[in-house]
């Protein structure tokens, strides 16, 4: 089991659904946010081109942010999930400064909050919230050690590509591209 | 030099000062718990009222009462389970604290200084106060003097109320200063309107050619989820736009014309298309009439001609219109929504339906669909029909299928001081600094009214110019008219409160009932509550208020064809029964009975014209306010391209104020964002920002509000429409001076 997320950029509009169904589903405060948008505008007018994609923690197989945890409040579950356990955080931010996706905040409560692939609502069969709620269906969830999953699927049959690979975190969130 | 008889009334803001300044720590909910099970929560059916797609959904409520969050119902067409941002936002419209709590009137020179204040009233005295002065106006001025101002789901009960009262006066900006000119384009053209939701096949089209229209950027729900899930088909979308918007950069071609100078293209178009035998000959043959008038209207109409007037180039327009025509009839020229620019928007509209009617994509599969729709029953008696010899739109705009909410505004100008004019204006969902242009004559005819109510639930501008206020609870917090959608199939949804109204609000069935009691109409209100109307109605339907609480949404089998079998019989809805490329009712009526390109002003030396349009966690001015929705975007900013900034020595991220060519200056400032992603003549903004009401404590001062800056109007002398887009901006780089206002 590794679950895993794929973003078609290709029908990706930015809305930023995600993230408002993100903060209300997991009760994150106004101002802070576990995935946000990026948009990447190449070229001179005419000739342009444009990259629209939903980021957040790429719940890598590689995880600085749990080697450098000094309490172990940062853990890996099941299927990979990258985790805080907020009470045993000290919000010392070790793991904010070693995420190459700047994937991590400061909760006004102290602790370090990130996205958490929704794993109370995947226990119980259901997408992430930004998943499930997205317009334009773009983002694909599920089991990549399952060639069957539709994100095995997908990943196998379009041009993907992962964000920052050089710093050798194997993120497991793909972006169609 | 005379005083105001109205003062613009400050409304205390409700956050404590410095909570915008300090990290806004402020969470929407009391507790912060690990977030709990959807199994766990009760579940309610409701439908959005964020903007007028009118998605249905499910609120979810905690344990302890609070409402969680917003999602869409999975047997519901119009979100198709999912809910865009601004709709996932909604719930942020219940929790917003600046929202409007208790029953206000106004106080002559209640407040500091001899200005006017606000007393909180109770319901009775408020509603006691309302009937009074609606009563006094008809009789010395006629029923007709009291008009509605109205957008949203509210209008379904404050129209029979007006229509009882004796008032035909009723009118929606989303008419006139919105989608009025496709309405009669396609009416005048295929003898049917567009309506809402639109009808167009997107999931099933081959080839997509958006004019100016922003899909993905305009959150149109169904709508963006069927263009993504064409572009997975991988159709071909062509994108007409000045602005490399989001779908231009999804888009196998994006033409990146010269503004206001569309109608040129899609003459051109049409050329190609009849002059390489593109056109759909079978279609045409069956169903149209003034194919030959056309063929000669559009000779002289070439792509080199049209490269001249649009920029771009004439391989371009022969390549697109191959596009199309391999397509056919699985092809859509979208009709857009907003089409109020440059005054010819009915032709321009028509030039669409006519090019939809060459490719023969109306009730094509891929094209458009004939809608099926079904009434929801009315519990008699049916309020009258008033009939008022006052002509609001003064006998002007033919085409016209509504009143027109602006031509309200002048109504309420006294051109001499023993004029019939309109007094009364009752305002409900909309916002007239928001929504329509020149501000200024919109503050002249406020002034003028003996009685303005403004029903809302958040203080809007408009709000500090009422003499009552009356809170509305939001749509989380009520039951409403059933919405009954006209689109793929029939279907009904629910809307039904998750929570009792917060404060003192109520919602508008409720109010409009006890201004009727007050009025002596209650017998236009026969029912005795919205539980009991629904039930009622639903039990008319075959269902009940029992089922649908449990289901949300009915969708009804059709009885008609989605793609009609059309034979050389079949008839639409025009004069002769056939699609007119030729409208003899338009030449009749002394218009063009084929579209002509008009050269429309150009922006002088220094002065860029002003576009704007929407993103998509924002609608209206009502989201502005809204926690999550303004955390994401909390001002709008102006999109210039590199080449002008340099000009200007001005770089990103620079903050500017604009003044347009009439000298009006924006009130705030607006910060650049410079970007490759629009052409040199034109700049954009996002609608709805720059609110100068306090009141509203997250977008107070945020941004600029277009709708300022647009004081000129080119006006569609078919149906009366507010074209917004002649208007043009430069730059102030430094803070001008407060003009001076009496």
């Amino acid at each position: 089991m590794r679950y895993g997320m794929a973003i078609d950029t290709k029908k990706c509009v930015g809305c930023s659904d995600c993230v408002v169904a993100c903060q209300l589903e997991n009760h994150v405060p106004v101002g802070y946010a576990r995935d946000w948008i990026v948009e990447v505008t190449e070229g001179t007018f005419p000739n342009l081109s444009l990259e629209i994609r939903s980021e957040r923690c790429n719940h890598c197989d590689n995880t600085p942010c749990v080697r450098t945890c000094p309490t172990g409040a940062s853990h890996i579950i099941e299927g990979g999930i990258v985790k805080v356990t907020h009470n045993e955080c000290i919000g010392c931010g070790a793991c904010i400064q070693s995420c190459p996706y700047d994937a991590r905040y400061t909760h006004p409560e102290g602790y370090v909050d990130k996205c958490t692939f929704c794993d109370h609502r995947v226990k119980n069969g259901q997408d992430p919230a930004c998943v499930s709620v997205c317009p334009t269906h773009c983002m694909y969830f599920g089991d990549l050690d399952d060639p069957n999953s539709e994100i095995s699927k997908i990943v196998n049959r379009r041009k993907i590509k992962t964000l920052a690979p050089e710093a050798g975190t194997l993120p497991q969130i793909f972006y169609l591209v | 030099m005379k005083t105001n008889r109205r003062d613009f009334i400050k409304i205390a803001s409700a956050g404590t000062g410095g909570l915008l300044l300090a990290t806004p720590a402020f969470n929407l909910f009391k507790d912060n718990e690990e977030p709990i099970d959807d199994t766990k929560v009760k579940r309610y059916p409701t439908y959005c009222e964020i903007c007028f797609w009118q998605c249905a959904g499910w609120t979810y409520v905690k344990e302890n009462g609070d409402i969680w969050k917003v999602v869409g119902n999975k047997d519901d067409q119009h979100s198709i389970g999912r809910f865009c941002p601004r709709g996932t936002g909604g719930v942020g419209t219940y929790y917003d604290p600046d929202r409007l709590k208790n029953p206000m009137i106004r106080v002559k020179g209640g407040g500091e200084n001899g200005a006017d204040s606000f007393k909180d009233v109770s319901w009775d005295e408020a509603l006691d106060y309302v009937a009074k002065k609606m009563k006094e106006i008809a009789e010395k001025h006629g029923p007709d003097s009291v008009a509605l101002l109205t957008h949203g789901s509210g209008g379904s009960y404050f129209k029979p109320l007006l229509n009882a009262f004796g008032s035909p006066n009723i009118a929606k900006p989303s008419y006139a200063q919105c989608r009025g000119p496709r309405e009669v384009g396609f009416q005048t053209t295929f003898g049917s309107n567009i309506g809402s939701p639109e009808p167009t096949d997107i999931k099933n089209t081959r080839c997509l050619v958006l004019i100016g229209s922003h899909l993905g950027e305009n959150m149109h729900n169904a709508q963006v989820q069927e263009m993504a899930e064409a572009i997975e088909n991988g159709a071909t979308f062509i994108t007409v736009d000045p602005r490399f918007s989001t779908v231009a950069s999804k888009s196998k071609y994006w033409l990146p014309i010269k503004p206001a100078t569309d109608i040129a293209l899609l003459l051109s178009w049409m050329h190609v298309l009849i002059n390489n035998e593109w056109y759909n000959k079978e279609y045409v043959a069956k169903h149209t009439i003034g194919f030959e008038e056309l063929k000669a209207h559009v000779a002289p109409f070439t792509p080199q001609w049209a490269y001249g007037i649009t920029d771009i180039k004439p391989e371009i327009i022969i390549e697109t219109a191959r596009e199309m025509s391999e397509a056919k009839p699985s092809v859509i020229i979208h009709p857009g929504r907003h089409v109020t620019w440059y005054g010819d928007d009915s032709q321009r509209s028509r030039a669409i339906a006519m090019l939809n009617g060459l490719l023969g994509s109306w009730g094509a599969k891929g094209g458009f669909f004939i809608p099926e729709g079904t009434g929801i029953p009315q519990m008699p008696p049916a309020a009258p029909h008033p009939h008022s010899e006052h002509d609001i739109n003064n006998g002007l705009y033919p085409l016209a299928g509504d009143i027109l909410a602006n031509k309200i505004v002048d109504a309420s100008i006294a051109k001499n001081e023993n004029d019939w004019r309109i007094r009364g204006w009752i305002v409900n969902g909309t916002n007239p600094f928001v929504t329509m242009p020149d501000q200024e004559n919109t503050k002249k005819a406020i002034e003028a009214l003996d009685l303005l109510v403004v029903i809302d639930t958040m203080p809007a501008e408009i709000v500090s110019y009422a003499d009552v206020v009356l809170p509305e609870c939001t749509y989380l917090e009520r039951y409403d008219t059933l919405r009954s959608s006209s689109f793929r199939f029939p279907s009904i949804a629910l809307r039904m409160p998750a929570a009792e109204p917060m404060y003192k609000t109520k919602s508008a069935a409720w109010m409009a009932k006890e201004l009727a009691k007050r009025l002596g109409l209650k017998q236009y209100f026969p029912w005795k509550n919205e539980v009991a109307l629904l039930d009622w109605q639903l039990k008319q339907m075959g269902s009940s208020l029992e089922e649908m609480k449990k289901i949300g949404v009915k969708n009804f089998e059709r009885t008609t064809d989605m793609y009609p079998v059309m034979d050389e019989t079949y008839e639409f809805g025009t004069p002769s029964g056939k699609i007119e490329l030729y409208s003899a009712s338009l030449a009749e009526s002394g218009f063009d009975p084929m579209p002509k390109y008009t050269a429309h002003p150009e922006p002088p030396q220094g002065f860029y014209r002003l576009n704007y349009g929407r993103a998509p966690m924002h609608t209206f001015g009502r989201t502005v306010n809204s926690p999550n929705l303004n955390d994401l975007m909390p001002e709008n900013v102006l999109w210039v391209n590199p080449k002008v900034l340099k000009e200007w020595a001005l770089k990103n991220g620079d903050e500017i104020w604009l003044e347009n060519q009439a000298g009006v200056v924006s009130e705030f400032s607006i910060k650049i964002r410079a970007t490759e992603r629009i052409r040199y003549d034109n700049v954009y903004m996002v609608h709805g920002f720059g609110t100068n009401q306090k009141g509203l404590s997250k977008s107070y001062g945020r941004g600029i509000n277009d709708q300022q800056l647009i004081s000129t109007v080119m006006v569609d002398p078919l149906m009366g429409g507010t074209g917004f887009r002649g208007n043009f901006v430069t730059f102030l780089t430094s803070k001008p001076e407060k003009e001076a206002k009496a």
